[in-house]
């Protein structure tokens, strides 16, 4: 990869894999943990990763976590200010 | 008869288990034949030993952690310094530096950066070198010689042909630097550099001789000392630094940005986000505890690390962090600076919802946790 500048963040090492849900995944998913929005964890709308995938205020993210434990874990987080 | 392959797959596709369980489930199944009935009854078996090796509902799952962490912490070093896999590079270990990540400190005391580079860089010693200047920063001492002629009231800067020549860096550029710095004219010979202080005082040329050391000529201001080290399990060329900046490395030829990382965690959150952040505290707290030879679960640090970034920055456990944010008057005044927050919310006249666990104890009830946690309704009889 030349000029470094251009590197996608969600390569890292350290990041793990994120996307923002639809309107449709969303609901479903607050539907299965049985909680509204508020309850997710959060994540800032100005850091590097969200900036990256484009995600606005009140947008639920899925994060693909690789875990030492479980090998891969889903997580949720509520884009917020 | 034996199931095939698709049916496997079939039987085992909407299973609510993880996916390491899952792998291996489908390896095993892989090696031997079972039947449909054999394979109900061990996909039967597995759920309920993954059941049965979930935490309890409403068990203590945080004072389990904290004891797990807290009670190989009494046996770590109090100050050890030295890198097992850098001797050059000191890094703070053992208890300081567990003290360190969990208080989310902004700036840790020995902040390392591991560089990697990309693939025509990695094998190439020399590549790896010529980096390493762009990275490391260049002071005139690492250059060449200063003296002070008071006769002349004028400091002259003698510079080494075999440093310049080695760092890539010629008069002309130490000079331009120095200029753009200092604001004064910098005269060229050869490889002597000449200053004036603007008025002619013995102080004033003092004093330009201590700036003039100061001035960053080359490379990236907070790295002291860059070491290139041959990594033999990945057969490449690896920079460690002295000192941490993932934003301006990220702009050199040859480094490898998908693998470079560094022990700052609050540099990680700002370069990489809050999911890296806890990535990287996972990280920095087991090879901490490993490098004293304690093995605490994964589950426990993983909590904490979970606890620490889940409102999307990274916040410490303690005072100033997590405890200090519960919403219980009696839980935090519990913890530490008791008088204080009493008075406060003595005079704001807060109310305790008496939710917690802490409060509860205090106040003499059943705490919300174990059988506590669990309400019986009846149905009235009709």
């Amino acid at each position: 990869m030349k000029g470094s500048n251009k590197f996608s963040l969600l390569d890292h090492n350290l990041v793990p894999h994120h996307q923002l849900l639809s309107e449709n995944e969303a609901s479903q998913v607050l539907k299965k943990y049985n909680i509204n929005k508020e309850q997710l964890p959060k994540i800032k709308v100005k850091e590097p990763v969200i900036q990256e995938i484009g995600g606005q205020v009140s947008d639920i993210v899925k994060v693909i976590r690789t875990s030492q434990t479980a090998r891969e874990a889903e997580f949720y987080r509520l884009v917020i200010e | 008869m034996a199931v095939s392959q698709k049916t496997i797959e079939e039987m085992t596709r909407n299973l609510q288990l993880p996916k390491n369980i899952l792998d291996t489930l489908h390896k095993e199944l892989e090696e031997t034949k079972v039947t449909k009935k054999q394979l109900e009854e061990i996909i039967k078996r597995v759920i309920e030993g993954y059941e049965y090796a979930c935490i309890e509902p409403c068990e203590a799952a945080g004072v389990v952690s904290a004891q797990s962490i807290g009670e190989p912490g009494t046996q770590m070093t109090m100050r050890t310094f030295h890198y097992a896999g850098v001797a050059e590079i000191n890094v703070t270990l053992g208890l300081p530096r567990l003290i360190e990540i969990v208080d989310a400190r902004k700036n840790p005391s020995t902040p390392m950066m591991s560089v990697y580079l990309t693939e025509d860089y990695a094998h190439d010693r020399d590549m790896a070198r010529k980096l390493a200047w762009n990275i490391e920063a260049t002071h005139i001492s690492h250059l060449g010689s200063l003296s002070t002629d008071i006769t002349e009231m004028a400091l002259g800067i003698e510079l080494n042909e075999k440093v310049i020549n080695q760092r890539e860096i010629t008069p002309e550029e130490v000079a331009g630097k120095l200029e753009d710095e200092l604001g004064l004219t910098v005269l060229i010979d050869g490889n002597v550099l000449t200053v004036r202080p603007e008025n002619e005082s013995y102080r004033e040329l003092l004093q330009l001789g201590k700036n003039v050391e100061n001035v960053t000529l080359k490379g990236i201001i907070d790295i002291k000392r860059v070491v290139i080290r041959k990594e033999d399990t990945i057969d490449e060329y690896v920079l460690y630094t002295e000192g941490s900046s993932l934003k301006h490395i990220a702009d050199l030829d040859g480094v490898d940005m998908t693998r470079s990382t560094t022990n700052n965690i609050n540099e990680i959150y700002e370069v990489f986000g809050i999911e890296a952040a806890r990535n990287s505290i996972i990280k920095e707290a087991t090879d901490t505890l490993r490098e004293q030879g304690l093995s605490v679960d994964v589950r426990h640090i993983m909590l904490v690390s979970d606890i620490m970034t889940v409102d999307g920055e990274v916040k410490a456990i303690g005072r100033h962090g997590i405890s200090g944010e519960k919403a219980s008057v009696l839980a935090r005044a519990a913890f530490e600076v008791t008088v204080n927050h009493l008075l406060d919310a003595g005079t704001r006249g807060d109310i305790d919802e008496l939710r917690g666990v802490t409060e509860n104890v205090i106040v003499g009830q059943p705490i919300q946790l174990g059988t506590g946690h669990v309400k019986l309704l009846a149905a009235k009889r009709t």
